[in-house]
């Protein structure tokens, strides 16, 4: 099974946000980046699958210079090879240019199973991988917990039957669904799917060896939205803060949830 | 003119419709477009008779059998060519899962402009910008739709209250619309959603809740929660990467894609305050949060908060709620 894995390169959790000079987007040096999460997941998925009807898991990240470090990572984990569709403009772009970039990449190679997370951390659309999914005419499903196989559906499409994968989708509130598609097809992926591997020192190691193609993204593309503002969230409720020692603060805490809030 | 695209399943309206028509009522207020709501399924006559209610232009139906289940593909080819008959400049609908599903499908198809997840409306005369949130609600944007009308728009479930909703002095016009959809076109085949297994714990009816996030950072860490939820008779839940780890059961995960709960007292240890963990939990008497984090989102829902290190400030609350 040929499988690619779209990988976003988001901020740390940990990073607090500081705005640039218009204020229409972070000020990216002071941010340190990582793997988007349910983009991890993803590429576990692709790994487990891969070691069970065998083929080969390509990653993909849209970015700049920078998100080479997350493509690093994810051949360290056990990707085979990657592309890296690099512009210092993806940093920021909407959805439709972003899965333009991966998308014109793509084309060409044909693969059986294309996986991407849910959702990014930074943006937060909640797009790409379904408009990756209509320009590359594919099937789709979202929000996947988990993926099956049908026998067959790991064959060379070229010369078998066209496969069938059943997925398990996550609906809100508890419940779930199994859906049928036939290959090729789009799935983006849920965090929690798997439990997640890391690299090992080994990894690392054959990392080194593995095969990064650098692309240009192609120059079609046309942002369908712009950011004309971007600030903290204003505060709604008023909280009343408890400051002071964890032990007054502790003690304070306790007697308004006693006398003020009676809930305790 | 503004088009909400209503969601429904076997004739059971989704609430968040109704809030997502209010969003459209208050963007329409602004430039005076005219409301429509289109209802797509197999049979739909009761949920647009429901719908009519509202202080709109009419409702519209577009009945299939290839509509029910939902399809991605069925939707797509049908609400394409539907919003091509209605020529809206808006098409707005609630950012359920199912919205997330085929809205951006549908957008790409018709090569338009689609903003999701938005919470607000700004309007200033003729320009309007959306508000969304970025980078897990630590910033807020703006944002403005680009080329061609319709612009798609989804709304966060509680965005806009349902209850604000105008109503009509006499029900709507309902209309039908007919659309071809070539069932054999769908590639998805969907089975009867189900629930995992029987839920052993009902927070939902629990009176006090202890709940943990990734501060809490090690699975060996949560006995100290736990230590807490007893001293104040509280359940134990967690947020999604909790129960993602396998540190506590997936039947105590709260928000969107678990539990809604609303006890007298949710005491949030560690946990950041996504709008995903929010829902969940927005309706708690009385939040109480403790986070290193000043500027963490949850703190605009908490009545009460404890900027600081939780594994200093637990023990004391322990130590406070025994003496
Ligand atoms: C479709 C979808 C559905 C989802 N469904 C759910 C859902 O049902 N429930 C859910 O919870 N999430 C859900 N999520 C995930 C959600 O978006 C967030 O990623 C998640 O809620 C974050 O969990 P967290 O707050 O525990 O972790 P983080 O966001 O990592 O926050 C950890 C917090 O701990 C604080 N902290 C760290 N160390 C300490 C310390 N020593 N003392 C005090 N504070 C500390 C940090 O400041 C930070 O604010 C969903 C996401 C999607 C896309
Ligand atoms: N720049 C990018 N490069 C590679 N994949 C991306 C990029 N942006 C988004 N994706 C993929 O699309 C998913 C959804 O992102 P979004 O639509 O921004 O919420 C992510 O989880 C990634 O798998």
């Amino acid at each position: 099974m040929r499988i690619a894995v779209c990988i976003k390169q988001v901020p740390t959790r940990e990073w607090q946000p500081r705005l640039n000079d218009t204020k229409t987007w972070i000020r990216e040096q002071d941010a340190s980046f990582e793997m988007n999460e349910p983009d991890a997941y993803a590429l576990e998925e692709a790994l487990r699958l891969k070691e069970k009807h065998g083929g080969e898991v390509v990653v993909c990240s849209a970015g700049p210079s920078r998100v080479a470090q997350v493509i690093r990572e994810a051949l360290a984990r056990g990707a085979d090879r990657a592309i890296h569709v690099e512009a210092d403009a993806l940093a920021n772009a909407d959805a439709f240019v972003t899965a333009e970039a991966p998308g014109a990449a793509m084309k060409d190679e044909r693969f059986d199973l294309i996986l991407t997370g849910l959702q990014s951390d930074d943006q937060g659309f909640a797009q790409v991988g379904v408009i990756l999914a209509e320009r590359l005419g594919l099937a789709h499903a979202t929000i996947i917990m988990e993926v099956q196989v049908a026998p067959g559906g790991g064959a060379d499409r070229g010369a078998g039957a066209p496969g069938v994968i059943k997925v398990k989708r996550e609906l809100e509130g508890g419940w779930f669904q199994w859906v049928a598609m036939p290959l090729p097809a789009l799935l983006t992926i849920q965090s929690g799917i798997n439990q997640l591997r890391y690299a090992t020192l080994k990894g690392i190691m054959a990392a080194k060896k593995k095969e990064i193609r650098a692309t240009p993204p192609p120059a079609t593309a046309v942002a369908r939205q712009t950011i004309v503002g971007l600030y903290a969230p204003e505060k709604g409720k008023k909280t009343q803060l408890i400051s002071g020692s964890p032990t007054e603060a502790a003690k304070e805490l306790v007697r308004r949830l006693r006398d003020e809030a009676r809930v305790i | 003119m503004i088009l909400v695209i209503a969601e429904q399943k076997d004739g059971k309206l989704n609430r968040a419709t109704w809030e997502t028509l209010v969003g459209a009522q208050k963007l329409a207020g602004a430039s005076g477009a005219p409301v429509s709501v289109l209802v797509p399924g197999a049979s739909v006559s009761g949920v647009a008779a429901e719908l009519a209610t509202a202080q709109i232009k009419d409702v519209v139906t577009v009945e299939n059998p290839a509509l029910e289940p939902y399809t991605p593909d069925g939707f797509t080819a049908a609400l394409r060519q539907a919003i091509d008959q209605v020529s809206p400049t808006y098409v707005l609908l609630p950012h359920t899962y199912q919205t997330r599903d085929f809205a951006p499908k549908l957008a790409t198809r018709m090569d338009r402009a689609i903003v999701t997840d938005v919470t607000a409306v700004k309007t200033s005369g003729a320009d309007v910008a959306f508000v969304r949130p970025m980078f897990q609600g630590k910033l807020t944007a703006d944002v403005v739709p680009q080329g061609p009308t319709p612009h798609f728009v989804t709304f966060q479930i509680g965005a806009f209250r349902a209850d604000q909703v105008a109503r009509g002095a006499s029900p709507a016009p309902v209309r039908a619309l007919s659309v071809p959809v070539d069932a054999s076109a769908i590639r998805q085949k969907p089975e009867a959603p189900f629930q995992q297994a029987k839920q052993a714990v009902d927070l939902s009816q629990a009176e006090r809740i202890v709940s943990v996030g990734r501060g809490i950072k090690e699975q060996a860490n949560i006995a100290l929660a736990q230590k807490l939820a007893d001293a104040l008779g509280a359940e134990i839940a967690a947020s999604r990467p909790i129960c993602d780890a396998g540190w506590l059961p997936m039947e105590r995960q709260v928000g969107s894609s678990g539990q809604t709960v609303a006890p007298k007292l949710y005491l949030a240890l560690g946990i950041s305050g996504a709008i995903q963990h929010l829902v969940g939990m927005k309706g708690s008497s009385t939040v109480v949060a403790i986070n290193k984090d000043p500027d963490a989102p949850i703190f605009e829902v908490a009545d009460y908060g404890i900027v600081g290190d939780l594994f200093e400030i637990v023990p004391a609350i322990i130590e406070a709620v025994k003496s």
